[in-house]
């Protein structure tokens, strides 16, 4: 059952994903309204078998870097869809669509671990809140990175002077722009909430709220650069291309620290040791 | 045989003097309308009239009687000679008639090719002819069929979103850099005609107000009031500078009015808000590594001449793909048309069986005794199918050939066996 809505979530989400590249390539609307639909359809089924896989586990389904991804994948979706609801720019599904079914992509490919017991300390409201707070915070910070990436695209075009395909496709920089900011305002506090909970949990759970564990300090450090952007778009008034560039950055370092670090550098943080604590 | 007939002018064949006279009258569509319902000639009848043109749209049996009584009604609404008029007019029939109107609804006729307005002008010039019940099945079915195209070439082509006038394509510049036209400010240095232009362009959009400043204060006050908008002198642009978000330059000054310098040292105060320099000015106003600040953004006068040029270019290549759609839509029309041919055939075929099946149940229903209501409607039922069946094929062939050329042979032949003439 769970396998069956997993793949039907990746199979709708490559389906909306093509429709909308050709959407922004045809610009016909209709093709953009059944993607849309075919999106909403995949997210539900993924959201279904995120509840079914809670239901069985008993916590959070992001022990491993596959099902994080996935998890991710969808926090990302579920970003959009919001931005959707509140701006109706179509063609923001056609740049987003593809990067949240390139983590479902890299998610699938990766080897099943098993699941064998799952131990107590995983068990916790914290750290589901932890979890989820985090990767909603994520998601909103993928769809800054990118409303980002168009805003170069655009902005590149009108100074240059020299417009592709994409000038009329694209929207306005103002709106590219006021995207960003809603999803920094939005996704901050959420990564902020996040590393919180996570500290309450660590202190229940581990006995101290901070370990230095490597991936700790690479959240910290990708806080703080979003801290940083987030202070200067607020007091000293970047926008444009600036803020658009330094949200960029951070998406780097927030990848960084999500994959690279969780990976290799980890202590008790890794997916390998969370994994590892999974077979007994 | 039913025809369509359109009779009218337009910016191309009238010069504006004939037009004016025609477009006086804010009741000339009711006195027209009323005109061809009186008309015997005339079975349906719409009346389009803008200040580009002027439209009479029927269907007639008898096309040259219906044009002289038009001819003349046009004549009359503009109180001219209908031999003077007869120079700026064109009158088209049948599938010539039909491609007008979907080019004149898609606005490939009109004076700036692919302007908006023109379609609303036709549907309320529709929704007229239906108040007054001038329009019948052909008419509201063109009508429908004119804004079907004209949604398709706005959506498939590209030939109403590119901008042809160097103002046009600089409020479209601005709304690719702001979006939303309304309460962003404008500041006019230099007051030339070219601005005036592109100021009233910035106006339609919303924009919420306009600030004027120029060498001569008088002028900047006169050009102001035309936008009721403010004046200030040359002195007060650095003030300026900090509120407007759109700045077009136009002044006759040799050197640059707007610095590097001047900009740089205002980005920071305006707290990086974007600033877009129009400067239509020759030599420019603008010295041009404005440009490379950050999200200010500066287009000269050939960038825009640059926009416009490759603009035409598209939209000749858009006409091309417009001009399909219309051919495939009169087409479509036309097929349509020429099944409403085979309909009155196809009508006096059923009655005749229908008659025929109602003569003889009466004479039957003596023989056949008192019926129960049951009994009643399963003769019913079984003598209408009978006569649907016998007479099925001939109406499906009939509408297979509405549209082959061998169409009258077949109609002849159909009402010759079928008796349907007496």
């Amino acid at each position: 059952m769970a396998l069956l809505l997993i793949r039907l979530a990746l199979l709708l989400l490559l389906v909306a994903t093509g429709g909308m590249i050709v959407f922004i390539v045809r610009q016909n609307k209709t093709v953009f309204r059944w993607s849309y639909r075919i999106l909403l359809a995949g997210f539900a089924c993924h959201t279904l078998f995120l509840f079914q896989q809670y239901y069985t586990l008993g916590a959070a389904p992001v022990l491993s870097l596959k099902t994080s991804l996935s998890f991710f994948a969808w926090t990302v979706t579920g970003a959009y869809l919001l931005f959707q609801q509140r701006f109706r720019l179509r063609v923001l599904g056609s740049f987003i669509a593809p990067l949240a079914a390139v983590f479902m992509l890299v998610s699938t490919s990766m080897p099943e671990t098993e699941t064998a017991v799952i131990p107590p300390i995983y068990k916790s409201a914290w750290l589901t809140v932890h979890v989820v707070t985090i990767f909603a915070g994520d998601g909103m910070l993928a769809v800054m990175f990118v409303a980002a990436v168009m805003y170069l695209l655009q902005e590149r075009q009108i100074k240059r002077k020299r417009f592709g395909s994409l000038y009329r496709k694209l929207p306005s920089l103002e709106t590219l722009d006021s995207i960003n900011h809603q999803a920094l305002v939005w996704g901050f506090p959420l990564l902020t909430l996040g590393m919180v909970t996570g500290a309450i949990y660590a202190q229940q759970a581990l006995g101290s709220y901070w370990r230095w564990d490597p991936k700790e300090v690479w959240s910290l450090i990708t806080w703080l650069f979003y801290a940083v952007l987030l202070h200067e778009r607020l007091t000293v008034g970047w926008r444009g291309r600036k803020a658009a560039v330094f949200s960029i950055l951070c998406f780097s370092v927030l990848l960084f620290s999500f994959v690279v670090v969780s990976l290799w550098f980890s202590d008790y943080h890794s997916f390998k040791s969370l994994e590892g604590r999974l077979t007994p | 045989m039913i025809r369509i007939l359109n009779i009218g002018m337009n910016h191309k064949t009238a010069p504006v003097e004939v037009r004016e006279c025609m477009a006086r009258d804010p009741d000339s569509v009711v006195r027209a309308l009323h005109a061809m319902r009186e008309d015997p000639a005339v079975r349906e009848g719409l009346f389009l009239s803008t200040c580009n043109r002027i439209e009479a749209l029927c269907t007639t049996e008898s096309s040259d009687k219906a044009r002289e009584h038009i001819v003349s009604l046009l004549a009359g609404l503009g109180g001219m000679e209908p031999e003077n008029l007869a120079r700026h007019i064109y009158a088209l029939e049948g599938p010539e008639a039909v491609r007008h109107v979907f080019n004149v609804a898609s606005s490939l006729d009109s004076m700036v090719v692919g302007e908006p307005q023109i379609l609303g002008q036709i549907k309320d010039a529709y929704y007229e002819a239906t108040r007054e019940k001038t329009s019948g099945v052909i008419l509201n079915r063109l009508m429908h069929r004119a804004f079907h195209a004209a949604k398709r070439i706005r959506t498939e082509t590209g030939i109403s979103d590119a901008a042809v006038s160097i103002s046009y394509s600089a409020v479209e510049l601005a709304r690719k850099i702001f979006y939303d036209l309304k309460g962003k400010k404008v500041l006019l240095i230099g007051a030339g005609e070219m601005a005036e232009l592109a100021a009233r362009h910035l106006m339609a959009q919303g924009v919420e107000e306009i600030t004027v400043a120029n060498r001569t204060l008088e002028r900047a006050v006169q050009v102001a009031e035309m936008f009721s908008g403010r004046a200030v002198s040359m002195e007060e642009i650095d003030l300026e500078l900090l509120r407007a978000d759109i700045v077009i330059t136009s002044t006759a000054a040799a050197g640059y009015v707007i610095t590097h310098s001047r900009v740089k040292g205002c980005i920071k105060k305006r707290k990086n808000r974007p600033l877009f320099f129009i400067d239509i000015a020759v030599p420019r106003d603008v010295e041009p590594r404005v440009n490379d600040l950050g999200n200010i953004y500066v287009y000269d006068i050939d960038d825009l001449k640059g926009i416009v040029r490759i603009n035409r270019a598209q939209r000749e290549a858009e006409a091309v793909k417009a001009e399909r759609i219309v051919e495939e839509e009169v087409i479509r029309f036309e097929r349509w048309l020429k099944t409403l041919d085979v309909v009155p055939t196809i009508v006096s075929l059923k009655e005749k069986v229908e008659e025929i099946r109602n003569a003889e149940i009466r004479r039957s229903l003596g023989a056949l005794g008192p019926l129960s209501q049951e009994q009643m409607r399963a003769v019913d039922v079984l003598t209408s199918s009978i006569a649907e069946k016998i007479i099925h094929d001939p109406i499906v062939t009939l509408r297979k050939k509405a549209e082959r050329p061998s169409r009258d042979q077949f109609l002849d032949i159909a009402r010759v066996l079928f008796n349907l003439d007496d």
